[in-house]
Parts: C-alpha cells; structure tokens; sequence
C-alpha cells in the first residue's frame, strides 16, 4: 500500500488533489481511498488531506502517520503542520517552491524534489492553484500513477478550458521532474 | 355582500353552506368539543364549503391542540375526508409535503388545507409556517385563534389578548394579567411574506368566511385565513353567547375582518356604528379584574385605542367596503 | 458499474436510482453533500418526478417528509447530531405513524460541546424511536444498504435510518460498484402504498390514542421490530442473488471460527479493526471480529451464536452512555450472560478523535472492564480532583 499526505491551505484544492489522485489510481485498475483531514477549515488555514493506492481493497481508515509520501502546496505550513513527520524511509515529499533549499531538511532516506507550481498554474491557468499541476510531478517522481491517469482524473474535476489549462500545467511540471 | 333581512333559509342563492340541508358535514355529530366551542364551528364551516368548492378534492393537515384531540379519540373519528395529523408545531410543513405529493402522484386537483390553533400557529409553528410562506407552497392555512392555549387548560399564548387573564397570567395584587405591548399579529406576519391571500374571519359572520375560504381554496401558493372563535371555557362567558361574543369584538374594532393580496390591505368590512369595548370586555370573565375595585380607571382606554387603531389602519370606516 | 466517488456522492446516487418523489433536507455537516448532490440530480432532471424542498429546519425537514410519504410518495431526507435532536419528535412521529421512509443520518457527535466530527451518539439519541438502524462499513454498503432500506421500510411499513459515518465515509472518496436504473427497478418495485391521504377513502391519519389501546400499538411496534429481523436478512440475501454482493444482513463474521477473542463493532472502524486482528494473528494471536449491521431491530439471537464460542468478547464503541458506559456493551451483557465469560468496554474516536491500528492494539492488552482509547490522562487528572472533592464534601 502507497499512503500519500497532502498538505496546504484551504482554497488550494488540498483535498481535491487527494481525490483526482485516488481517480487516477482508480482508472489504472487500483483499489484508493482519499479522504480530507475532516475540519471546518476556512480560506487561509492549513489543510490536510490522505490518499491510500493498494492492489488490494483497502479496509484502513486511520490517518496516514507514515507516508510514503508527501505533497506540501504550501511551503509555509512545513514547520506549523509538521509535514515531514513520518515520511518512511525511501519516501518521497514533492514541494511546491521554485528554490531548492527546500531539498534539504536533514532526511538523506528520502527523495525530495521542488517544483514552482505557483508559477507554473500563474503563467498557464492565471490562477494560483498548485494541486493538479503538483500530481504531474508526483506521478514523474514516484511512477505510483502514470501522467495520462493524471490528466484523466483532472478531467473529471475540472470542465472545459480550465481543464485543458491545468492539463496542460501539469504536463509541464511532470517534464521538471521526468 | 347581503343584508342580513333576507335571512340565510329563504334565499338559497345566498345561503351560507352551513345551512344547507346537503352540505358534506365534514366533521361529522358525536365529537368530544365543549358547549359553544367557537373553534367545531369555524372548522366545519372551512371544511364543509372548501368540500364543495374543490368537489370534494381536499386533505386536512391538523396540528394538535383542542380540534385534533375532540375530534378522533381512536377508535372514534369525526373526520369525514382525508385528515393527517402529526405534531404541535409542524402542521404547515407536513401540509407542504402533502401538497408536493399530490404534484407528484399526479393528483393535481387536489387542494390542501393545514389547520391549527392560535398555539400551534403563532408560537410553536411560526417556524414552519413561515418557512411555508417563504416558498409560497400551495397550501391553504387556517388558524383558528382562540386566543390562549385552551387545550392544556387555558395559558397564555403570543394570541393572547393584552390585560385577559389565562392561568399563567392570573391578574394578582397589582398584577393586571397578560402585559401590555406583547403578542403578535400573525396576518400581518404573514403579508410581510407578500404571499397571494391574507385573510381574517370570524363566526359571526359566516357567509363572509365561507366567502373567503371559498375564494382562498382555488387560489395557488400560499395562503393565510385567521378565524376568531370564541371559547367560552377559556374566556368565561356561557356556551349559548359565542356567536355575539364573537359579533362583539368584531363591532368594536377589536377583531378586524379584511383581506389582503401579495401583501397589501384590498378590502375591509366596514363598522357602521363601532361600539366601545368595555361592552365586549365585560361579557367575559377573563377581563373581570379589568372591571374591579383596584383596576386603574385608564386600563379599559388602553385596550380601546387598540380598537380604534384597527379602525383607522384597516380603514373600518368603509372606504374598502365589499360591494 | 465501477466508479471512484465521495461516499456521500455513491449515496446520493443509490437513493436517486430508488426513485424517491421527495427529497427535503436542511444543511448539516457532515449531511450536506449527499443532499447538495440529489439536489442536483434533481434539478437536472436526471432524477424526474422528484421534488426538493429547502426547508428552515430539521423540524420541517422531517415533517415534510411525513408529509409526501403519508400522501403516498417515496420519501427520503437526510441529517446529522444536532439536525437529528431538533426532528426528534418527528423521528419518533414518522415511526409511530409507520410511513416507510427512509433516512441517511451523517453520524456526528453532539454537542455542548460543539463537534462536528464523527461518532455515533447521534444515532444512540433516537435508538428507541422506533426505526429500522443499519450501520454500513463501507461507502459500497452504504449505497446498497439505502436500496436495502427503501425495499426493507416499504415491506414493513417502517422507516428505516442508515446510519453512516460522517466524514470517515460521507467524504471519502473510494470505489463504489452503481447498479444500474434496470437492476434496482426489479429488486425496488413502484412504490404502492398500502394507505394515504385520499380522497377517494378518506382515512384519519394520527388520532390519539387513548390508554385504552395505546398499550397494544406499542407492543405491535415492538413485535415488528423484532419481526424486521427476518426480513433484514433476507432482503440482504435477496440483494445478493441479484447484485452478486454481501451488503446489509443482520451481523457479519470474519475470522471468527478460531477466535478466542471477538471485537463486536458497527460501521467504518471495522476495517481499521480487521487490519488490526490480521496482524495480531499473524504474530499466532486468534482474534475474530463481529459486524453489527442491524442494530435496531437488535439481532441479539444472531450475535449470541456467534459470540458463544468466544472466551472474551471486547465491544468498540463510538458513543457512551454519561452515567453507565458503553451502549453497545450494555446492550451485549445481557444476550451474553453464563455464555461469555469476559466481556469488556472500548469506548473509543468520540467527537472524531482518530482510532489507530496501534491504539487498538495497545488497548486489547490491557486487563480492563472499560477502555477509552487514546484518553490523554493529563487533561483530565486535574478536572477529576475536582469533581472527587465535591462528592466527598
């Protein structure tokens, strides 16, 4: 079982990342369970959200402690949210930041990656929305998912242009990291 | 409208339903209701005469109180057309899931009537009303005011006249019984909703409520009938008074009879001669201490300005007079 | 056919293929999606001859829903805790009149304090009202129990409440098989009520009934209760000829033939519980667990056989009873007692608070009559120093 935690701010899509992911896991013939960190969190305050992808029904309904990995939207709820807690070793956080300090958080068992998703969804959607980009680059860092997935899962929470855009976004940040 | 000369038995034409010898009898002899009960009377005059206007095409929904509980006390039932009662404060909004049902099931010429008491209108149900008001469901809803809640042994309710007594406004000491600037205005609540038809009524005059039921019955959306029916249990008087009683607080400008369209005052009954209350407030015990050795001399003047208000506001004069 | 949903989404979408003619509900979290999402259906006319009523609250909620059902509709409403307290009178109305309708209540703690997250003190709140109480594990059997529960409500002239994790279930997204229109239209015939509002036979709906015969309703409430038993099972068998699934039924077993020990437990914490046991008996524990599906009508013949063999019996639990413990529990002792030596309390995630694999491990160790799981000592130690010294003044 691949267990994956999602962190940002409301307004992100955190939990909407957990579902397009469990989508693409779904459309790829794997049992997966998302489901938001249950709050009444408003604009602005941390989010978490969990996406479990087995080959097996999956029973679990625990939080995820230990991830496989992590996708933080929001670099600046790292600390607040302890967003590393728990990765296993071999694991993978996926950051949203266009600088590379980030890569360093004093875990050498773990692969962590930055991608400027902001920038990205600024330039192609004219929105700050990281989250369908963000599953590009986690498809290219992990392989859990493949991109065509991805972009099929984008297609069932977003309609027309705003769903070619993002498309098309996370097409390019799969490339950063492929 | 008519004279009331002509007498309601020799001109069939204008015969009140309730004199007929084939109205429907809707709620039918052999109910547990008191001598005089002011609420059997409006009732069946609504159901016998909404009965013929729809061809027999209506459902009652009832909230508990004094009608509900003398009119089925299983395994016995008054209730001569489909009749549906549930809880005290709900009747408006099961009277909405009926009329949708009917919608539904294709029963579409079939008009639904929700009925209650002062209580179960203006305190408890005032929600679900509302609510019923708000999205103008295709309900008729008939309050028949009697002023406290009679069923429970006569307690104050936000129908309750200002200074009558009720057992839990029992005029003690200096204590005058139910305070003055309390109560609610339910019809005018109910035009605040802008719904299609507001009407008030009274048994004293039952060509002109059946008028308005008649009229009421057909229209869409919602729609708000307030009858004043006397009690004579609750308010002290004999059985044999409440039709004059009634015609009382009519005449004085206490009971107002007008009605109203999409929010707005269309029409009145006008008062010739308005009478001054103290005649309507002796007749009953529930204002007896208003008449003592202690009541202030100017508490019968505070209940009459309320009367002459009613004069001015809904202009009982006649300028909206009928015909 | 397959499809990855929210649960309240697969939800919504097996109660729109029951063709209910009234869907009214009032917003609560966690409630709000299945109805947002018929609402839709709806108003798209992908569900037809359906009306939705938005009402100003629970109350009205559940009363126009009395409403349409006593007027011959299939009637459908849904809520959670605090919505579920303030229709209360109509949830025990509904019953005591039998109209055949059918309820998704979100589970959700009730408040003061205010919580909005998952346990099941709302249901306990209402578990002598006289419905029908499924509990689903799964967002699978939370679809197929709400096809179950029209056909078990109209059969019994019933109403039948599913009981579904808020949260846990109704916003978590997983793979939900949809039957098709043609395949839930065979299993759910049209509904023809058996009396209504009609003009044609005019009834009286609702009298009072007097001391005199009141004794006899209740007791006929209480015989189809425990009459449902029957017809709760094999309506599940009936759902599985024709869908080719185990959903709904009265208990469920897993692992129990062996088991020493057998958690009892309802809805979405059996899985995290059948995770747990597998890995205690893969270190050569024998532990088993216990499914309640039906909880009213209480299978209590059906839990006895399989609990008998057991020497313990543990009941995890997602509400307490203030001044006796655990509901389920209590509920247990009795059909258990001279057949199972042990029986003891978990009371365990109130208010939403997360239940773990490690937690229950830790817990079932412990030589305990009652259990909170995950209780942080240091928050109460202080308050129970205080509460000791006022009882002994």
């Amino acid at each position: 079982m691949f267990q994956v935690r999602i962190h940002g701010r409301g307004g992100q899509g955190v939990v909407t990342a957990a579902e397009m992911l469990s989508i693409a896991a779904f459309l790829e013939g794997k049992h997966a369970q998302a489901f938001p960190s249950f709050g009444s969190e408003r604009m602005g305050a941390p989010v978490v959200s969990f996406c479990r992808i087995s080959n097996r029904e999956i029973r679990l309904r625990e939080p995820v402690q230990e991830p496989n990995a992590v996708i933080i939207q929001d670099r600046t709820v790292i600390g607040p949210a302890r967003a590393f807690q728990g990765i296993v070793s071999g694991g993978y956080a996926l950051i949203n930041s266009p600088e590379a300090e980030y890569e360093d958080q004093g875990r050498d068992d773990i692969t962590m990656k930055c991608v400027g998703a902001t920038e990205i969804a600024l330039e192609h959607i004219g929105k700050p929305l990281p989250n369908a980009i963000l599953l590009g680059s986690f498809a290219a860092l992990t392989k859990i998912i493949q991109l065509d997935s991805v972009l099929e899962a984008i297609k069932t929470k977003f309609s027309g242009a705003i769903a070619e855009k993002n498309s098309v976004a996370a097409k390019i940040a799969y490339d950063r990291l492929a | 409208m008519t004279t009331l000369t002509i007498g309601n038995r020799l001109d069939d034409k204008d015969a009140a339903e309730q004199s007929k010898y084939n109205r429907y009898n809707g709620i039918t002899s052999g109910h547990r209701a008191c001598q005089g009960c002011g609420e059997a009377l409006a009732a069946r005059c609504v159901v016998d005469v909404a009965h013929r206007v729809t061809g027999g095409n209506i459902a009652v929904v009832n909230a508990t109180g004094c009608l509900e509980v003398f009119s089925c006390v299983y395994p016995e039932n008054s209730w001569r057309i489909p009749w549906l009662h549930s809880l005290f404060g709900n009747a408006a909004a099961v009277a909405t899931g009926v009329a949708s049902a009917f919608v539904i099931s294709g029963k579409k010429d079939m008009r639904v009537i929700a009925q209650g008491g002062d209580g179960s209108t203006s305190d408890i149900g005032l929600g679900c009303l509302s609510g019923m008001f708000d999205r103008n469901d295709d309900v008729l809803y008939v309050c028949y005011d009697n002023q406290a809640y009679m069923n429970t042994g006569v307690q104050r309710s936000s129908a309750t006249p200002i200074l009558a007594r009720t057992a839990t406004t029992l005029p003690v000491r200096g204590y005058m019984g139910n305070a003055a600037g309390t109560g609610k205005n339910v019809p005018q609540i109910a035009m605040a909703h802008e719904i299609p038809y507001v009407a008030t009524a009274s048994i004293c005059n039952i060509r002109d409520l059946e008028e308005k039921i008649s009229k009421a019955i057909l229209l869409k959306g919602s729609r708000y009938v307030h009858v004043h029916v006397p009690c004579p249990l609750g308010w002290g008087y004999p059985p044999s008074e409440t039709v004059r009683i009634a015609r009382m607080a009519v005449e004085c400008g206490l009971f107002p009879l007008f009605e109203a369209e999409n929010g707005v005052v269309v029409g009145s009954t006008p008062i010739d001669n308005p009478k001054p209350v103290e005649e309507y407030l002796r007749a009953q015990r529930r204002f007896a201490h208003l008449f003592g050795k202690n009541a202030p001399p100017e508490i019968i003047e505070t209940i009459q300005q309320i009367a002459s208000r009613n004069l001015e506001k809904y202009r009982l004069s006649g300028e909206f007079s009928h015909e | 056919m397959l499809h990855q949903l929210e649960g309240s989404q697969a939800i919504a979408k097996a109660v729109a293929l029951c063709r209910p003619g009234m869907v009214c509900a009032y917003p609560i979290t966690p409630q709000t999606h299945i109805v947002e999402h018929l609402g839709e259906l709806i108003h798209a006319e992908e569900l037809w001859n359906c009306d939705y009523v938005n009402v100003e609250s629970e109350m009205a909620a559940i009363s126009v829903t009395i409403g349409s059902q006593a007027a011959g509709v299939r009637s459908y409403t849904a809520t959670s805790s605090q919505g579920l307290l303030y229709m209360q009178e109509g949830v025990y109305n509904a019953s005591g009149l039998e109209l055949p309708m059918v309820m998704t209540l979100g589970n959700r703690a009730i408040g003061s304090p205010i919580n909005i997250w998952n346990d099941h003190s709302d249901a306990m709140s209402v578990r002598d009202a006289g419905w029908i109480m499924l509990f689903p594990e799964t967002n699978q059997e939370a679809a197929d129990l709400h096809i179950q529960a029209f056909k078990i409500a109209e059969t019994l002239q019933c109403p039948v409440m599913v009981c579904v994790d808020g949260f846990v279930l109704t916003h978590a997204y997983e793979r939900v098989d949809i039957p098709s229109p043609e395949m839930v239209d065979d299993f759910l015939p049209h509904y023809e009520p058996r009396f209504c509002l009609d003009a044609a036979n005019p009834l009286a709906i609702g009298t009072m009934v007097p001391p005199e015969y009141f004794m006899e309703v209740r007791y006929l409430a209480h015989k189809k209760q425990l009459g449902a038993l029957k017809i709760i099972e094999q309506v599940g068998k009936d759902f599985y000829k024709k869908f080719d699934r185990h959903s709904g039924g009265l208990i469920r077993t897993y692992k129990t033939e062996e088991a020493k020990t057998i958690i009892v437990a309802m809805g979405s914490v059996l899985g995290t519980i059948k995770d747990t046991v597998d890995e205690l008996n893969a270190q050569g524990e024998k532990y088993g667990v216990v499914s309640v599906v039906s909880y009213r009508p209480f299978p209590a013949e059906a839990l006895r056989a399989a609990l008998a063999h057991a020497q313990h019996v543990v009941v995890v639990e997602k509400a307490l009873a203030v001044g006796t413990g655990g509901i389920l529990f209590q509920e247990l002792e009795l059909p258990l007692k001279n057949i199972v030596r042990k029986i003891s309390s978990i009371i365990a995630g109130l208010g939403g608070r997360a239940i773990t694999k490690s937690m229950l491990k830790y817990a079932l160790k412990q030589d305990e009559r009652e259990i909170f799981l995950g209780l942080d000592q240091n928050v109460v130690a202080e308050k129970i120093q205080l509460v000791k010294s006022c009882c002994c003044k």
